[in-house]
């Protein structure tokens, strides 16, 4: 490189000493810049000079040296007017033709060096890409709250609105306007954390964490409009151990929905698209008498194992973990509203009727991701909300 | 409820051979879930012995015995010494009785091989087998010893009925008939559609013996009911010249085992197995220890009772009493008394059959934490026609396997009851299942549950005919108008008056009767009708705001947790809550499942500190953590019981109100906590620690979300470091911050906090009512302690109640008018005390720079020697711009002196020279 340069350096200075001054003579002959053997010669020197320009400062040597203002060409240019008028042009254009080349040369190379220079530098600026970097500590809604933002989502695509209520709550909205008579043994299917006496005195306070989020059926029907259609997604208490399957606060989630001339076929196909859209369609569901003192008939939902479509069932299959073979999985418990419910809430029940549903939504977690020990959803550790992100 | 489909088959002949998942299949369609079945007692190889001789072995440290067994009557005439020798570690049988042994070959359950070995020097053909052996209950004290009539060689398996499937079946408390043989039987008898016997059919050879059921007998122990409320029927019938140690045959005690009821005495397992038939509880008294006619009464002030299980009870008025001249003897329907007690020499016995009032047992039970196999029926309701068959099933049964005589007819004590009729428009089922069944399917149905059922032509009766009809109008113009009932009288309908059997009590309204009717139909057979949308509004805004609140927070890298609700006594000390901190006094469980955690959060920062330790502990050092969710807070005066309201008409608006004021306040709360790094440190370079800064801006977070702009001043307040707190509120409108009073020479324009926390404001100062909303920041290092976190840990919590309300209050965001005009930019570094709070400084040079001002920025923050003691420089860019025009230079100049002068005047700022 370094010799090609010097070559080239060389051969710009005997350009220059062999350059003619421009004259008045008139002999084109005389002018022997302008012959085509100089012409050419100058020619071939600057695109030898071009092509041998190793570097962008290399070449704008060569472009000084060939098509600067004392390059020979250049220089010849400024001799056509010692030619006589009717050899001008045809000097002129050959020139210029020849100009035009080394231009052109020029051009080439200097987009060819620039490619290969902006090549070589963004090389060199390579980093490593797989270096992590994450700086923010890495955030995630629960996934527990997340399923019942899911679930709710769900009815209110429905055209359902949702409605919350408190969580302590008097013992009229938790049991009696839902039909638990005192000492029936039904309130004692759900065993109840009683809010003690605020002036401390014994007995009876009338108020209970919440057992259920049915209460807010309840103050749903007293203070909306009919035809009413809630979902109401809680927090709920029960006074159990806790365990791999239970916990002593958890969430549900409930619907209702009270108009004219609804019937079981209604609440059967509500229970029917709620299992569609979050399990995906095709999957039959089952309802099997159960008692609710707040839903007379009452059933139990069960849909048949989104992960073995009941295969499990068959002798010699793969057993299934989720359903524990069985084939269907319970899933909420349902009903048509007791019209002593409505009639609590000053309802006409002669007019209307209605259904109602509930589920865990834990549980409803655990079964669609497969999660073995509801304590994690209420230990706090930040892995179990991680895993989930922002959305299940 | 376990029961032995043996004892079904009784009275619900199903056709054989029966698939133990079809049966369970449809008693679970009829209501009756079927949660496990267990074949049971398939043992081959059982053969009835007779001991003809016994060796007792001395030399071993326990008694063990060399017996000879006879397994035929050939045998019993030979040599014992060249019979079967077994080997035996029981006691409590005797050469000549008849004991069930096991041959060589057998496998006993749980796999236990028997085969003829050696052993204790002898060589052993077999085993005599006690109950716990065979499966049958969990009974190891002895061998069995059969009745001396068991057939001698017979297959003992076939003898006492072991082979068998037993179902466990979850009864809901509604179905209280289902709790017996007798109820299931029926279902299942229903269920595959063949012909059910009732066990309380009375038998002829009982009649027999009795007479009519209800024929008195004046030989009879005599009794009579005290108080109507408590019971409604009480028989007694008596058994006299019992054999108290006649044993218990075999196939009852092995039924009894089945359904998990332990043998005890032939007169206690007779009226067990009674029981468990029929499903009314029986009670046998020693008729020698009983005193004076017996009654029926409440408890009076002051009594008491040695039950069954050795405990002196004392009596609660209400408490339903059996007694007699001593005073109590049993607590009806709940547990017999010590003293009356039969025992191993009790002949003569008197048998209680009673009907006593649901609800008066489930109070009873529930009061003294006494639920028996008897109170457990009686709560859910037992027919009352059965006393007077049960009794007499039990004299016919003690006296045939017992010996003794017993005395004809009963002690029969009632309080006339009125059997319920329903009425129901026969279409009624029809129009709850969405289904068109039919009147005849409907009759045949409730005539199949034991029901009479008459029709006519009629108007269509109400299905709410316990409604309160003065209620209703009372109802009506208060809490909820009732919907007028469409126009047009309907015109007469078949109706149909339903009396429902005596075993059915919970059967009361049309609506009842329309389950029985669809779920023998079949809930599979119910049709799907896909859901007509009905126009819904979709989320609230306080619902939309907190999923917004929540993500946002998230999405600045914390983490989302539920932390348990109930809260610790110590947590306020703990927190080091001043006395008369508003977060001290707390909601109180009753019954909290920890003695420990009484009380429900009145703050969700202790969750959360907890929970923040938790993953510290677990190597994660740098972690924040939010939750969202209720807190609870006695109001201040409360009354703190809610009434019970009526339930046959709606509320009115008073009784609701008096409810809402019994409550605590329950406002939705968002906390979270910072520890170590906020950002992590890595190739990049160091690390930013988690700071108070980071706690406050994590509530202006939430509060943008709303459209909210937080206000912030310097508060002191527990759990925050008192010099590292902030107040967090909001202004009316979120572009007119406070203004705060001036300061004066450059002194901390802040006051102590007055006693509700909130910071004395001269008046005149401020026009408009502040939302207070939470406070953030670094924790006290007490604190901090107190929870085991690392130092400099950071907390903030606020209301989203209170955030939520103003958003709502604050209406619809104004859309922004753009200027394209250019920006003209300032900055200015002004010097004030250093106490002087930035949010004073921005908030005047806000105001003094009016409104072509676009934004002010604090872009640095300087103290230095060179500013002197107690001074601090705050650098800001103010920029500004005007909707209409370019601005000149001398135009954003004066606005900018403008702002540096109200500076100047509201908090003694100048310019830095
Ligand atoms: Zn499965």
């Amino acid at each position: 490189m370094r010799t090609l340069a010097g070559s080239v350096r060389a051969h710009w200075k005997q350009a220059i000493r062999t350059m003619s001054a421009p004259n008045k003579n008139y002999d084109p002959v005389e002018v022997t810049a302008l012959s085509p053997e100089e012409i050419e010669r100058a020619l071939e020197a600057a695109l030898g000079a071009i092509a041998a320009a190793g570097s962008l400062d290399e070449l704008k040597a060569a472009r000084l040296a060939h098509s600067g203002d004392r390059a020979p060409l250049t220089l010849a240019r400024a001799e056509i007017g010692a030619l006589p008028p009717q050899a001008r042009a045809e000097a002129g254009k050959r020139v210029g033709a020849v100009q035009g080349q080394v231009k052109a040369a020029i051009g080439r190379r200097q987009a060819a060096l620039e490619k290969e220079r902006d090549e070589r530098v963004l090389i060199a600026e390579a980093v490593d890409v797989t270096l992590p970097a994450a700086r923010q500590v890495q955030g995630a809604r629960h996934p527990v709250s997340l399923s019942a933002e899911l679930l709710s989502d769900v009815f209110v695509a429905m055209g359902y609105e949702v409605a919350e209520g408190p969580e302590v709550e008097a013992e009229w909205y938790n049991f009696d306007a839902l039909n638990f008579p005192p000492d029936h043994p039904a309130r004692e299917m759900q065993d109840t954390l009683f809010i003690a006496r605020q002036d401390g005195l014994p007995g009876s306070s009338g108020i209970v964490a919440r057992t259920h989020t049915s209460p807010v059926q309840i103050r749903s029907l007293l203070t909306r409009p009919l035809p009413l259609y809630v979902v109401s997604p809680g927090r709920v208490y029960r006074n159990e151990a806790s365990d791999a399957t239970h916990l002593a606060a958890f969430y549900q989630i409930e619907g209702l929905a009270v108009d004219e001339g609804l019937t079981m076929a209604d609440l059967r196909g509500a229970i029917q698209a709620f299992v569609d859209v979050l399990f995906g369609a095709g999957l039959r569901t089952r309802l099997r008498p159960d008692y609710f003192p707040f839903t007379e008939p009452s059933a139990d939902v069960s849909m048949e194992c989104h992960v073995c479509r009941g295969a499990s069932v068959k002798p010699g299959a793969d057993p299934c973990r989720t359903c524990r073979s069985m084939g269907w999985i319970e899933l909420a418990g349902c009903g048509m509203v007791n019209p002593r419910v409505l009639v609590a809430c000053g309802i006409d029940p002669d007019r209307y009727s209605g259904f109602a549903f509930g589920l865990g939504v834990e549980r409803a977690l655990m079964l669609a991701h497969g999660i073995g020990d509801i304590k994690d959803t209420t230990d706090g550790d930040v892995r179990f909300s991680r895993a989930f992100g922002m959305e299940l | 409820m376990r029961v032995p489909l043996s004892w079904l088959r009784e009275y619900a002949p199903i056709p054989e051979p029966a698939d133990h998942a079809d049966i369970a299949r449809r008693l679970t369609a009829a209501g009756l879930e079927v949660e496990s079945h267990e074949p049971v007692g398939d043992i081959d190889g059982l053969v009835i012995a007779q001991v003809q001789a016994i060796e007792e072995l001395a030399e071993f440290k326990k008694p063990i015995r060399y017996c000879r067994v006879a397994t035929s009557e050939a045998d019993l005439a030979a040599d014992p010494q060249s019979l079967r020798g077994v080997i035996c570690g029981a006691t409590n049988f005797a050469v000549g009785d008849r004991v069930v042994l096991v041959l060589p070959g057998s496998v006993l359950p749980g796999g236990f091989e028997i085969a003829a070995r050696k052993t204790y020097g002898r060589v052993s053909e077999g085993m005599i087998c006690a109950p716990d052996e065979l499966g049958v209950g969990e009974d190891h004290a002895g061998i069995i010893v059969l009745a001396p009539d068991a057939p001698l060689g017979a297959d003992f398996t076939a003898y006492a009925g072991l082979r068998d499937e037993v179902f466990e079946i979850a009864v809901t408390p509604d179905r209280g008939y289902a709790v017996s043989i007798r109820g299931v039987a029926r279902e299942l008898a229903t269920a595959y559609g063949v012909a059910f016997s009732d066990p309380a059919d009375p038998e002829p050879a009982d009649l027999a013996l009795l007479g009519s059921l209800t024929e008195e007998g004046p030989d009879v122990y005599p009794a009579s009911i005290g108080d109507p409320g408590a019971c409604d029927r009480f028989v007694l019938r008596e058994v006299r010249g019992f054999s108290p140690s006649a044993p218990t045959p075999a196939w009852m005690w092995v039924r009894l085992a089945r359904c998990g009821v332990r043998s005890v005495s032939l007169a206690v397992d007779v009226t067990n197995y009674l029981m468990l038939e029929l499903g009314q509880p029986l009670h046998a008294f020693d008729r020698r220890k009983l005193t004076g006619p017996i009654v029926v009464r409440r408890a009076a002030a002051g009594e008491t009772l040695e039950t069954l299980d050795h405990v002196v009870r004392t009596l609660h008025p209400d408490d339903i009493l059996i007694t007699d001249s001593s005073g109590p003897i049993s607590m009806a329907g709940t547990m017999g008394g010590l003293a009356t007690e039969i025992d191993d020499a009790s002949a003569d016995l008197v048998i209680e059959g009673a009907h006593f009032s649901d609800v008066g047992t489930a109070k009873m039970a529930r009061r003294h934490r006494l639920h028996s196999e008897a109170s457990y029926r009686f709560e859910r309701g037992v027919d009352r026609e059965l006393p007077l068959i049960a009794t007499a099933r039990a004299v016919s049964l003690l006296a045939s396997l017992g010996g003794g005589a017993v005395v004809p007819g009963c002690t029969h004590a009632q309080v006339p009851v009125e059997p319920v009729t329903i009425s129901m428009a026969a279409g009624y089922p029809d129009a709850v299942a969405g289904v068109a069944y039919g009147r005849d399917t409907v009759i045949r149905r409730l005539e199949e549950i034991g029901a009479s059922v008459t029709q006519e032509v009629a108007a269509a009766p109400t299905i709410a005919p316990w409604r309160d009809q003065a209620g209703r109008t009372e109802g009506a113009g208060a809490a909820r108008a009732v919907p007028a009932k469409p126009e047009g009288q309907p015109g007469p309908v078949a109706v149909l008056h339903v009396t429902p059997p005596s075993w059915r009590p919970d059967l009361t309204d049309p609506a009842d009767l329309a389950e029985e009717v669809i779920r023998l139909e079949g809930y599979e057979e119910l049709p799907v009708r896909m859901p007509r949308a009905p126009a819904g509004r979709g989320l609230t805004a306080a619902q939309k705001l907190l999923r917004s609140a929540s993500r946002t927070l998230a999405e600045s890298g914390i983490v989302e947790v539920h932390t348990d609700p109930f809260a610790p006594v110590r947590d306020a000390d703990s927190l080091g809550l001043a006395a008369d901190d508003e977060r001290r006094p707390a909601v109180r469980i009753a019954n909290p499942l920890s003695e420990d955690e009484p009380f429900l959060r009145t703050t969700l920062l202790p969750g959360l500190l907890r929970a923040l330790a938790r993953n510290v502990g677990r190597g994660f050092p740098d972690v924040a953590l939010y939750e969202s969710g209720l807190v609870f807070r006695p109001r201040p005066g409360a009354l703190g019981r809610a009434p019970i309201l009526a339930t046959d008409r709606g509320p009115t608006a008073p009784e609701l109100a008096s409810l809402a004021a019994a409550l605590p306040d329950q406002p939705q709360h968002i906390g979270a906590v910072f520890a170590g790094d906020r950002e992590l440190p890595g190739w990049w370079g160091p690390g930013q620690a988690a700071t108070w800064a980071d706690a406050i801006e994590a509530a202006r977070a939430v509060a943008r979300a709303a459209h909210l702009q937080l206000q912030v001043r310097a508060a002191a307040r527990m759990p925050w470091h008192p010099g590292r707190c902030a107040e967090l509120y909001l202004c009316p409108r979120a572009d007119d911050p406070p203004v705060d009073p001036p300061a004066k020479g450059g002194a901390a324009p802040l006051s102590p906090p007055g006693p509700d926390g909130t910071k004395p404001v001269p008046s005149g100062m401020r026009t408009t009512a502040e939302v207070h909303v939470g406070h953030a920041g670094e924790l006290h290092p007490r604190v901090i302690a107190a929870y085991g976190l690392p130092a400099r840990a950071c907390a903030m919590e606020l209301s989203f109640t209170a955030l939520a309300e103003a958003a709502q209050a604050a209406g619809k965001v104004a859309g922004p008018t753009l200027s394209s005009y250019p920006v003209a930019t300032q900055d200015v570094a002004l010097v004030v005390g250093a106490a002087v709070p930035a949010a004073s400084v921005e908030a005047a040079l806000v105001t003094g720079a009016g409104d072509l001002l676009e934004e002010v920025r604090l872009f640095d923050v300087y103290t230095g020697a060179q500013l002197g003691e107690d001074r601090k420089s705050l650098a800001y860019t103010l920029r500004f711009r005007a909707p209409d025009r370019t601005l000149t230079a001398a135009e954003a100049s004066a606005a900018r002196d403008a702002a540096v002068a109200e500076a100047g005047r509201r908090v003694g700022a100048v310019l830095r020279g």
